[in-house]
């Protein structure tokens, strides 16, 4: 079980964690100095987190455009939302690119986190390179892709036309160079949470299934998957609510383009709101995207941990 | 879960040198037979790794006009090592480093002295409804996606004056509290309580049994959550996209945004830049990798 699934799961349901609990002064206040350990960081997260996204909501329900007057105009900003087909279809490819690079990325890391847990030589050493990616920033290694696609694939793949015309530019395809990108970085978590999930499984599981004479496939599906599921579900969802407000890859590969048919919601929240003069109008845009994120988290838990097997 | 895996589990994550223990296993414990399929499927499956980063090197090496007739795979010579002198000017890259460095150091910093002591007193007290409160409202903010705060938090930032690196350290020690706390709290609260007891016996103050006691022996949390901000402030670019308003201030990756535009073609150059900007910490990484995985990992699974 993972730390963070838990920290989901206890906040998703609002379930209390019972644990023996041994205090020194059990019952009574607890010292000042515990208070005053917290008082400070609570102050500060407050004021610049949760103060902020109330602002935020505030606005949403006005005119303000960033500068200037503003007046209540009530839900005006999220009734033209849903007919701005700028917003839909941010809300559109962010779904497409979420759903795609999140399959890839958990059947590309579960395969290599499998790889790297069965006896191969230099182990440690392919475990290292793996997880390059993750200490490398997005955007920079962005740009060593971005010239891969508009340089370089071109001249390698000239016989194949989506390629040999710079695939970035391509407004039907250009997600999916995207999606490369963004996969490409994030499986080096996830193959880590994988392999630290599959290294929980005893071996001696596998040699008793194979002398039942389970073959590779049947112990993938009855042993292991049903025993990382814990993993599996927190990759998932983390993966899922982190490519759902991707912007990094975005800019680094096609700022939006061609046109906005790459143009993800945190981009438009950020363009809108900077400099194109909508800051409440955005700022309605991101309570809807915030609503949106908490409820496909949320589902993505109720239906992920029906399946999760609990040998514990 | 019981107490009995945690504490195995903790056992298992605080054993320093891992390196011992893998030759250990593959010596005695593994028995089984060298598996060459799947080093073969690592091996070239690595190369997706690889293959972009050695893009970066070779054609940070060339001069334009070898990238202009190629496609950027090929060998470069012969080598042009200008490349990084102009990408050093044009990018001021001393002062993106020292801002970028000043940063992540401050931002790790801060959040270890902060967040550990945040997460002691939640995880001692967890059974107080204020702290438990509080633990819970932290544990919340994890799933607010930062679009929705971003564009008031400028307003506030400019208006507070902290539209520099000073507020990039306060925002990545504030924002990082949520999940930083969780990591603690779950650790902290695995600690047997006797150890403090027996300070306090000896008349020491709260204060005193968290830097005395508790705060050496979390000790590997610290590793982890160090990781975790170290990465994250040294990579982040939404943050200081949106904070920063002077020029001077920029970060690393803020700064690779002057080879959009009006240099775009400098491809040489560009790369040369983007090697700079990735070198400090991959070489960090390479040094301690076993260590940063491992770090990772402790913070993910418990």
């Amino acid at each position: 079980m993972t730390t963070l699934t838990e920290a989901v799961r206890t906040t998703a349901t609002g379930e209390k964690k019972r644990r023996a609990t041994r205090m020194l002064n059990r019952g009574s206040r607890a010292q000042s100095t515990y208070y005053w350990m917290v008082w400070p960081a609570l102050i500060a997260f407050a004021a610049f987190h949760t103060l902020p996204m109330i602002i935020g909501i505030f606005f949403s329900f006005t005119n303000y455009a960033g500068y200037g007057e503003w007046n209540f105009v009530g839900v005006a900003n999220y009734l033209n939302l849903f007919r701005d087909d700028r917003v839909l279809q941010a809300y559109g490819f962010s779904f497409l690119f979420a759903i795609v690079a999140t399959i890839l990325t958990n059947v590309i890391s579960l395969t290599i986190a499998m790889g790297l847990n069965a006896k191969i030589r230099a182990r440690n050493f392919w475990r290292g390179v793996y997880f390059v990616p993750y200490v490398l920033a997005i955007l920079v290694i962005g740009y060593v892709f971005q010239f891969l696609f508009s340089n370089s694939l071109p001249k390698i793949l000239s016989g194949i036309p989506l390629f040999a015309e710079n695939i970035l530019t391509n407004p039907d395809w250009a997600w999916t160079a995207i999606v490369a990108l963004a996969v490409w970085q994030a499986c080096a978590f996830s193959i880590i949470i994988y392999l630290a999930g599959l290294q929980t499984i005893p071996g001696e599981l596998y040699e008793a299934a194979s002398l039942d004479g389970a073959k590779p496939w049947r112990q993938f599906r009855s042993i292991t998957f049903p025993l990382i599921s814990a993993f599996f579900t927190i990759n998932v969802v983390l993966s899922l609510k982190g490519f759902l407000q991707v912007f990094d890859p975005i800019i680094s590969l096609t700022n939006g383009g061609p046109g906005t048919s790459t143009e993800s919601v945190t981009m438009l929240i950020f363009r809108g709101g900077f400099s194109g003069g909508e800051f409440a109008y955005q700022t309605a845009n991101a309570v809807v995207f915030f609503i949106v994120i908490t409820i496909v988290s949320l589902l993505q838990f109720r239906v992920l941990q029906r399946r999760e097997a609990d040998f514990s | 879960m019981t107490t009995t895996t945690t504490t195995s589990s903790q056992e298992v994550a605080a054993t320093p040198p891992p390196s011992r223990r893998s030759r250990r296993r593959d010596a005695d414990d593994d028995t089984r037979k060298v598996n060459w399929w799947a080093t073969a499927l690592i091996a070239v499956c690595s190369l997706t790794v690889l293959v972009p980063l050695y893009l970066a090197v070779s054609v940070a090496l060339k001069t334009p006009e070898q990238v202009a007739n190629g496609t950027g795979f090929e060998l470069p010579w012969p080598i042009r090592l200008e490349n990084f002198a102009d990408a050093w000017e044009r990018t001021d890259f001393p002062q993106a480093l020292l801002n970028t460095g000043l940063v992540t150091v401050g931002s790790v910093f801060f959040t270890l002295l902060t967040s550990s002591v945040v997460a002691y007193a939640l995880a001692r007290n967890l059974h107080r409804r204020f702290f438990k409160g509080v633990y819970f409202y932290l544990l919340a903010a994890l799933f607010v996606p930062f679009p929705i705060i971003m564009l008031p938090l400028v307003k506030q930032t400019s208006l507070l004056g902290l539209d520099n690196q000073a507020g990039l350290i306060v925002l990545y020690t504030i924002y990082g509290l949520s999940l930083n706390v969780f990591i603690y709290t779950a650790f902290i609260r695995s600690i047997p309580i006797e150890l403090e007891e027996a300070a306090r016996v000896d008349g020491a103050s709260t204060w005193r049994v968290f830097w005395q006691v508790v705060f050496p022996l979390i000790g590997p949390m610290n590793a982890t959550v160090g990781i975790l901000t170290c990465v994250w402030a040294w990579n982040d670019f939404i943050m200081p996209l949106v904070v920063l308003t002077d020029p001077g201030a920029r970060t690393l990756p803020l700064a690779q945004y002057v080879f959009q535009g009006q240099y775009n073609t400098d491809y040489t150059v560009a790369f040369a830049s983007y090697l700079m900007a990735m070198a400090p910490l991959l070489i960090i990484y390479i040094f301690s990798q076993r260590w940063v995985i491992s770090g990772v990992t402790r913070g993910s699974i418990k």
